[in-house]
Order: C-alpha cells, then sequence, then structure tokens
C-alpha cells in the first residue's frame, strides 16, 4: 500500500514536470491558471492542447504496457514475457501502418485505433496458442522474436513501396514510437479500449497469484484456467492495442517496470500489476520529458530512448536468470 | 459417507489409453495409497476422479457431487490437490505460498480473513515450518520446499487431500514425517490419497493400497491382503520377498522378472 502511495506522488510529480518543463517553462502557477481556463491564451493553448494530450498519452500507454507486461509475466510464469517481447506490439503496429498504407485511416477515426488492436489480438492469441503446446519460455520467446522480425519485415516492406513521402513519415513515426503532436481526441478514440484492457486485467489478478503454483497446481486450487488465459489474453491484447494506436511501438517498459517493482510486493503476481502500470506511466512521462528537453536537432522519439535504456535492461535480467527452462 | 466414489473412469490420449475402467470408491477418514509403476495412470487417474480431467466415459463423484458440474472452487474446496509439479515461479515468502491455499476460500497473500490466517498458521505449524513463514522460497532445501507444497494443500483444509508423490525426492526423515502427517490427518477423519513408490512406507502406513497396471486397477485392499511375491511380479514385473512384521508387511525387492 505505500509503495502505491509514493508511487503514485512520482507519478503526480512527473506529471507536473511534464506540464511545467519544454522548450517554454511554465511555472506552477501559470499551469494551476491555465488549467482551469485563465492565464493567457498561449499558456492555454501550450497546456491543453500540447503537453496535457502528451503526457496523458505517455501516461495511459506506460500504464498499459506496464501492466500488460507484469499480467503476460504471470500468466506465462516468466520475466521476460512482454508484449514488446512476444510480438504483440510489433504487430499492432503492423496493422496501423497497413492500416495507413492502404488509406483506410480515412474512413474514420476509430479505424486506426481497431486496427492496432486486431493486431495485437492476433498475435497475443497466436502466442497463447504456442503456450498450450510448449512448456518452454524459451520457445515462446522465440515464437515472440519471430513475430517481431516478420511484422517488421512486413512493415518494411510496406515503406518499401510507401505511396507517398507523408505515408512514409507516418509509418516511420508508428514503428519508432512517440507521444508528440497527440490531441485530446487521439487520447479519447484510444482511451476506452486501454482502459477496458486494464479492467480486464485488475480482474485476473487473483488467478495470477494461482498460477505462480503452476498450471495445474492452479487448476487444483479453483483456477478456471481457460477463463484465466482469455481474460489476460484479451486484456493485454485491448491494452497493448490501444497503447500502439496512440503511440506506436515502445518496448521493454513492460519488462523493466514490474521487474523494478517485484521485491516491493513480495514478488506476489497479484499486487504487482498496479504499481508496475503507475511506474511504467512515470517512466514514461519521465522520458517523453527527456526527449523534450535533450539538445537534438530533430525530437528524439520516446520508442527510441525506451528501447535504448530498455533492451540492455532485457539483456541483464535475461542473463540473471537462474535455470533454464 | 462416500467422500470420492469412481465408476468405470476410462481416459484416451488420441488412441492410447492411459486409464481404463477404474473404479474404486474411498470412504469419509483413511489413508489410501495408489501404488503402480511409472506410467501406469495413476496420476491420470487422480485427476480425472477430482474432474480435472474430463473422462471420456464413466464418472466421479465427490461427496455425492458428480464432479463435472462442480465449479472449479466448489471442486477446490472439497478437495485439495499436490500435483507431481512443484515448480514455482517467484521467489516468494512461506507465507504467502501457504496463503495460496486458501484461494477458493477467496482469500490470497495480503487479502485474508481471521478464519484463512489461522489456517495458514496451523499448516505451518503442522508442517514444522515455524520460524520459515518469511523466508523466501528460493532459499530453501528440496525437503523444506516439499514441507511447504504440503502446507499449502493442508492449508485449504478440505475433507480430501490428493498428493501424487509427495515423498519423492525426499530423504528418509522427511519421508517418514510426511506420512506421519498424512496418518494425523487421516486420524483427524481427514480422507487422504497419494501417490507413493516406497512399497515398505506404504505397506507402514496406509490403511489401503489400490494397485494400477497398464491404467487398469488391479487389486484393492488392505497392505497385509494385497501386497503379495505375485503382486509385485504382476505389477512391477519384480522378484522380492514379503515377510509380515507385526502389523505390516515388508518388502525385499532381489530383482528383475525375467
Amino acid at each position: 500500500m505505500r509503495a502505491l502511495v509514493i508511487l503514485t506522488l512520482c507519478w503526480l510529480a512527473a506529471t507536473m514536470a511534464a506540464l511545467m518543463l519544454g522548450s517554454v517553462p511554465i511555472d506552477a502557477g501559470r499551469i494551476l491558471a491555465a488549467g482551469l481556463g485563465f492565464g493567457s491564451a498561449g499558456d492555454q493553448i501550450v497546456i491543453w492542447q500540447i503537453r496535457l494530450p502528451r503526457t496523458l498519452a505517455a501516461s495511459l500507454v506506460g500504464a498499459a504496457l506496464g501492466m500488460s507486461g507484469a499480467a503476460l509475466q504471470g500468466l506465462l510464469r516468466n520475466p521476460l514475457a512482454e508484449p514488446g517481447v512476444l510480438g504483440v506490439s510489433a504487430s499492432a503496429a503492423l496493422a496501423a501502418t497497413t492500416a495507413l498504407y492502404f488509406g483506410l485511416t480515412a474512413a474514420g477515426p476509430l479505424v486506426l485505433p481497431l486496427a492496432a488492436i486486431a493486431g495485437a489480438l492476433a498475435a497475443t492469441f497466436i502466442v497463447a496458442a504456442a503456450a498450450l503446446r510448449t512448456r518452454s519460455v524459451v520457445t515462446l520467446i522465440l515464437i515472440g522474436v519471430g513475430l517481431s522480425s516478420f511484422s517488421a519485415a512486413l512493415m518494411a516492406l510496406l515503406m518499401n513501396f510507401a505511396p507517398n513521402p507523408f505515408s512514409l513519415a507516418d509509418m516511420v513515426n508508428w514503428m519508432l514510437g512517440t507521444v508528440a503532436n497527440r490531441s485530446l481526441n487521439d487520447l479519447l478514440m484510444s482511451a476506452p479500449f486501454l482502459i477496458v484492457g486494464i479492467v480486464m486485467l485488475m480482474a485476473s489478478r487473483s488467478g495470477l497469484a494461482a498460477l505462480s503454483l503452476g498450471e495445474e497446481a492452479a487448476q487444483g486450487l479453483g483456477l478456471n484456467l481457460g477463463r484465466q488465459r482469455l481474460i489476460v489474453i484479451l486484456g493485454a491484447g485491448l491494452a497493448t492495442g490501444g497503447a500502439v494506436a496512440l503511440a506506436g511501438t515502445i518496448g521493454f517498459v513492460g519488462i523493466v517496470a514490474p521487474h523494478l517493482v517485484r521485491p516491493f510486493v513480495r514478488y506476489d503476481p497479484a499486487r504487482l500489476l498496479l504499481p508496475s502500470a503507475i511506474l511504467a506511466a512515470t517512466m514514461l512521462v519521465l522520458a517523453d520529458v527527456a526527449v523534450r528537453l535533450l539538445p537534438t536537432d530533430a525530437e528524439l522519439k520516446l520508442g527510441v530512448l525506451a528501447s535504448l535504456v530498455g533492451a540492455p535492461i532485457f539483456i541483464w535480467i535475461a542473463a540473471r536468470r537462474r535455470g533454464g527452462s | 459417507m462416500t467422500m470420492l466414489q469412481a465408476d468405470r473412469l476410462c481416459y484416451r490420449a488420441g488412441d492410447v489409453p492411459l486409464v481404463e475402467d477404474a473404479s474404486f470408491s474411498l470412504p469419509s477418514g483413511g489413508l489410501t495409497m495408489l501404488i503402480g509403476p511409472n506410467g501406469s495412470g495413476k496420476s491420470t487417474l487422480l485427476r480425472l476422479a477430482m474432474g480435472l480431467l474430463r473422462a471420456n466415459s464413466g464418472h466421479a463423484r465427490l461427496q455425492g457431487n458428480d464432479v463435472s458440474r462442480l465449479t472449479p472452487a466448489e471442486r477446490a474446496r472439497r478437495v485439495a490437490y499436490l500435483p507431481q509439479d512443484r515448480s514455482l515461479a517467484w521467489p516468494q515468502p512461506v507465507q504467502d505460498i501457504v496463503a495460496l491455499g486458501r484461494f477458493a476460500h477467496g482469500g490470497a497473500p495480503g487479502r485474508l480473513t481471521g478464519a484463512d490466517r489461522s489456517a495458514v498458521a496451523s499448516a505451518i505449524s503442522d508442517c514444522g515450518l515455524t520460524g520459515f513463514e518469511r523466508r523466501a522460497v528460493d532459499t530453501l532445501s528440496g525437503g523444506e520446499l516439499a514441507r511447504v507444497h504440503m502446507a499449502r494443500a493442508i492449508a485449504a483444509q478440505t475433507p480430501l487431500l490428493i498428493a501424487d508423490e509427495p515423498i519423492a525426492a525426499l530423504d528418509p526423515r522427511y519421508q517418514h514425517e510426511v506420512m506421519q502427517l498424512f496418518a494425523r490427518l487421516s486420524g483427524a477423519g481427514r480422507t487422504v490419497l497419494a501417490v507413493v513408490h516406497d512399497l515398505n512406507l506404504a505397506a507402514l502406513y496406509a490403511d489401503r493400497l489400490i494397485w494400477m497396471r497398464d491404467g487398469r486397477i488391479v487389486a484393492d485392499g488392505p497392505p497385509m491382503q494385497t501386497l503379495t511375491e505375485e503382486r509385485l511380479r504382476e505389477v512391477f514385473r519384480v522378484e522380492g520377498t514379503v515377510r509380515t512384521a507385526g502389523k505390516t508387511v515388508q518388502v525385499d525387492i532381489s530383482g528383475i522378472s525375467s
């Protein structure tokens, strides 16, 4: 409980910092005034149309990926499971870029999130079907790597034949992952899927605790294993698909956040979910502040920074694992 | 009252019959051991009898209720199950693993009622784990870990306990400790059904032995009646001598039957 309060305070502090910092620093008083509808028109535009949507998007995407990672790790009983590693994010991005390539997004604002979610669900089902056939998590992760590579190859193909430079730029944005230029409207399109996914994952948490003992013992404890798998897969698919629709692919946050939280919740997979979500949200908000403040010519993409930091941590966790299952 | 009734259970994996026409009945109380060679269908029979596997034909009743009609939670409040696979995914503290035994009662680590807490505490003390409550499970020896799993199953406080090879990989002292614990539980009115490979231990502690070979039950009765040299040949294809020793029988295996 204390960990939750501390993490929530950290997230609030990070959010405040994200609203204050940027090319034009704005102090807390002006943020409050702009938030309440007072203050200068410039402040109101920067807060309401640029920084707030961006910060909320980073928070929601972080929460969705952090919780999906924690839940998939509980379901597969492995700390290396995560939407990115299992190929779920790449499949969602492939579906989104396909929609962009064929101009389907012109049909309505829901096309992009729905495409991303369909891609995420398809990949989650493939991984889950593989999980039924093999006990080896290494095999599962290799299948995820294969799915990721195949999705990346298909995305490269689409980019290769991109009809014009604008759609190429759009697709590159999805692949690199960013919350820049998101509007409150974009948030409204993806948020329902993200939130339903998060609620489903939260509902699955006591079953994840039972799965600590292995699938057979968990069934013996009274867990409905089929239903548990379905809820986690649908929840992670919806949350990850929604996250990719909003921000493109952002990897590794779903591994790093649960890994850091685990010792503070006594390694309980059930109590891991919420703090992992809040920590991942905080991490992405801070990373987004960092990409804004870094003195680069073009803005560094959030997904690129997440991978630059996250991939070495993934290797470190993998190298420290005992046993070879 | 009958605790568990299995009627003509059959189960096939593809074309391979794993359990054929298996019937037995367990009254309330008593310590029954399921005996048979590797691959004779013991684990499958346990899963069929408690409804974790759906039988191709035949049915099983738990306290008079068809197991296929019980919800997973209803079933788990009647029978606690200790499977062979005892891998633990995370280095959780002992008390949290034992607390998972309360799952079917709505309890979970960090979310225990007074009744849950007292069941967990008494299971921890029954299994000699007092003082280990906060130890991470990855710091325990094999014997200590086996007792943690046992405590988890006992904490469920179910009338029936089913254990699949609970003493495999334990040293002789722990093997006897687990058996004595089973005997105490059955003495207190609980029904225990366990798969055991050590015939001398089975003969010493069990009230009754159910013998399996090639998916079928081939004998069922007290050790004194069913543990014979001929049965060793028939079920395990080994030669041995069986001697009466007080109220029990002792087995010496001398070799493989030709």
